[in-house]
């Protein structure tokens, strides 16, 4: 099976996120880099489907040429090959991304598709909720967000998304394009080995030329936030009495 | 013309698209335009009235054998085909999981932007927006070209309100499709434990790396057993196996809006924050008094929840008798 992850770089979540002078940016520089969320879940998937069905496993990134580091993490869990589509370093919109997205993958795939293109949901940091499904449309396969459980069996992929009390379940055809969510798995942690075989990874360097779509960026800023006053009810377990008031006083109790 | 996709599912109208519903007939005032609604794949009475009672004067019901149940593609292909058909200046749903993946499949169609997660939007030339990211840690200001405005408000935005009982038009939509469009359908459901659900629950007992183990959790169970609520976690403590994903509050986790959050051990990164912003109060159990957690919280204890949270257990047991 030849199984496809697009991962994004995004910085890591601090305690407070600022913002560069000219708001157009994540301030990243006391911040460190990770691969979003969603998407490790992504990758470690699509190694857990390669180990149970065999295959190969290429992890495409599009962004600065840093991303190569998250390129590297994912070989060093056990993806095969890696691509990187590098950006000029300012954000793309959600359009510009898909675009480019599936001009490449279709020079990847040259006539003989993945089985499966996985993506995140949606990315830590911006949060669009639509390149997955606009590359799926582009590429004219079936696609289902949300997923948290994937089961290849011949030629059907059953996928389950976490609805509030349960599951709904879906069944598509190969190849299919996935959104799947945190919870699917729980990532491994890359080995020694992994990690020095990962150094010596080729990364393949593809370009594409696609115009920005229709949304584009002013500023960032971040939220006027309440002020609140914390009541210190105690200090031990003494405050047990006045922590029972306020559920009293809530209508909790 | 502003049209409003409604997300419903099996008869029920979802909250998110109550507020959407409300957050419409504001930006429908601001555009000088009446405010529609699109039901894809119901014509039920209960749900027009659900969408009259919120302000839609109009209401565009889709009706097709492939349409019985939830599917995205045929969905967000019937949203591009009203689109077309209709010719409204712009498309708003909720934001819901549903809510952003129908809207994304109508953008891609219609190979047009979309803004996810508004949180204020302004017609124009372009149109203009604040938006969500980082989960609403950080918001983003932005503009949208094209010929229609494509938008989701972020959920809890704000909050709906009904705008009285007026009666709304009903117009049959006929959508063109086909086979295709069947095959991301749902085809079954598996149902959850009954009762009561994170997202819903009235209490949360939420435990972090403090709680210090997997078997640590017990008293949390206990007390939220006892005030008919949920155990909630942090990331980090379904990073180390302590619980299961589902019961994870966040950013990547669930969202939840109870009547008291009790976040025990959990310094409050901005992962965690961001799905747990939504309670009306929070108490928070930390030995750490400088703990982000205990700086947002309106009451907190500076001590062991070890120590804590029997004692709380003991007290609530005594003055229930």
């Amino acid at each position: 099976m030849k199984i496809l992850v697009c991962v994004k770089r995004v910085p890591l979540p601090g305690a407070r996120i600022n913002v560069t002078d000219d708001g157009l940016e994540v301030d990243a520089a006391h911040l460190g880099f990770t691969t979003s969320p969603h998407e490790e879940c992504a990758v470690e998937e699509a190694i857990r489907q390669k180990e149970r069905h065999g295959g190969e496993v290429t992890v495409l990134t599009l962004g600065p040429s840093e991303a190569e580091e998250q390129l590297r993490y994912a070989a060093s869990v056990g993806a095969d090959h890696a691509v990187l589509v590098e950006t000029d370093g300012a954000p793309w919109d959600p359009q510009r991304t898909a675009a480019a997205l599936a001009d490449v993958i279709r020079e990847l795939e040259g006539g003989d598709p993945f089985d499966l293109v996985l993506f995140g949901n949606e990315s830590a940091d911006s949060g669009g909720f639509q390149v997955g499904i606009r590359v799926a449309v582009a590429l004219g396969r079936p696609t289902v967000q949300g997923v948290k459980g994937i089961e290849v069996s011949g030629g059907v992929v059953t996928v389950r998304r976490a609805i509030d009390a349960g599951f709904e379940v879906y069944e598509l055809p190969r190849p299919c394009v996935l959104g799947v969510r945190e919870g699917l798995n729980l990532p491994r942690y890359p080995t020694m080995k992994g990690r020095l075989a990962s150094k010596k990874l080729e990364i393949r360097a593809l370009t594409t030329d696609v115009d920005p779509g229709g949304q584009t960026r002013v500023r960032l800023h971040r939220p006027v936030e309440a002020v609140s006053e914390t009541v210190i009810l105690g200090e031990g377990p003494d405050a047990a009495a006045a922590v029972v008031d306020v559920f009293a006083e809530l209508g909790v109790l | 013309m502003l049209l409003v996709v409604l997300d419903h599912d099996r008869g029920e109208l979802d909250e998110s698209t109550r507020e959407a519903l409300t957050f419409g007939r504001v930006l429908a005032a601001k555009m000088g335009a009446p405010m529609e609604a699109a039901l894809v794949g119901s014509d039920d009475g209960d749900l027009v009235a659900a969408a009259a009672e919120h302000g839609a004067a109009t209401v565009h019901t889709c009706v097709h054998e492939i349409l019985v149940d939830y599917g995205p593609d045929a969905h967000g292909s019937v949203v591009a085909q009203m689109v077309e058909a209709l010719d409204p200046a712009a498309v708003l749903a909720g934001g819901s999981d549903r809510g952003n993946e129908v809207m994304a499949h109508a953008a891609a169609r219609l190979d047009t932007a979309l803004a996810t997660n508004c949180l204020d939007v302004a017609p124009g030339d372009p149109w203009s927006m604040t938006r969500l990211q980082w989960g609403g840690s950080l918001l983003e200001d932005c503009t949208l070209e094209g010929d229609v405005a494509l938008l989701t408000c972020a959920v809890h935005a704000l909050a709906a309100a009904p705008a009285g009982g007026r009666r709304a038009e009903i117009r049959p939509f006929t959508a063109a499709l086909n086979e295709t469009h069947a095959v991301t359908m749902v085809r079954d459901r598996i149902v959850g434990e009954a009762g009561v659900t994170l997202s819903t629950a009235n209490v949360v007992c939420g435990g972090g790396r403090g709680v210090g183990s997997e078997e640590g959790f017990a008293p949390l169970e206990e007390l939220a057993a006892l005030l008919g609520g949920r155990v909630g976690c942090s990331r980090a403590v379904t990073n180390l196996g302590w619980r299961p994903h589902s019961d994870q509050v966040g950013q990547t986790g669930t969202r939840i809006a109870p009547e008291i959050y009790i976040a025990s051990g959990i310094s409050g990164a901005v992962q965690h924050w961001v799905g747990a912003m939504a309670s009306k109060h929070i108490l928070a159990i930390n030995t750490d008094r400088e703990a982000n957690m205990v700086a947002k919280a309106d009451w907190a204890v500076i001590a062991d929840l070890h120590e804590v949270i029997p004692a709380i257990i003991e007290e609530v047991r005594h003055r229930r008798g």
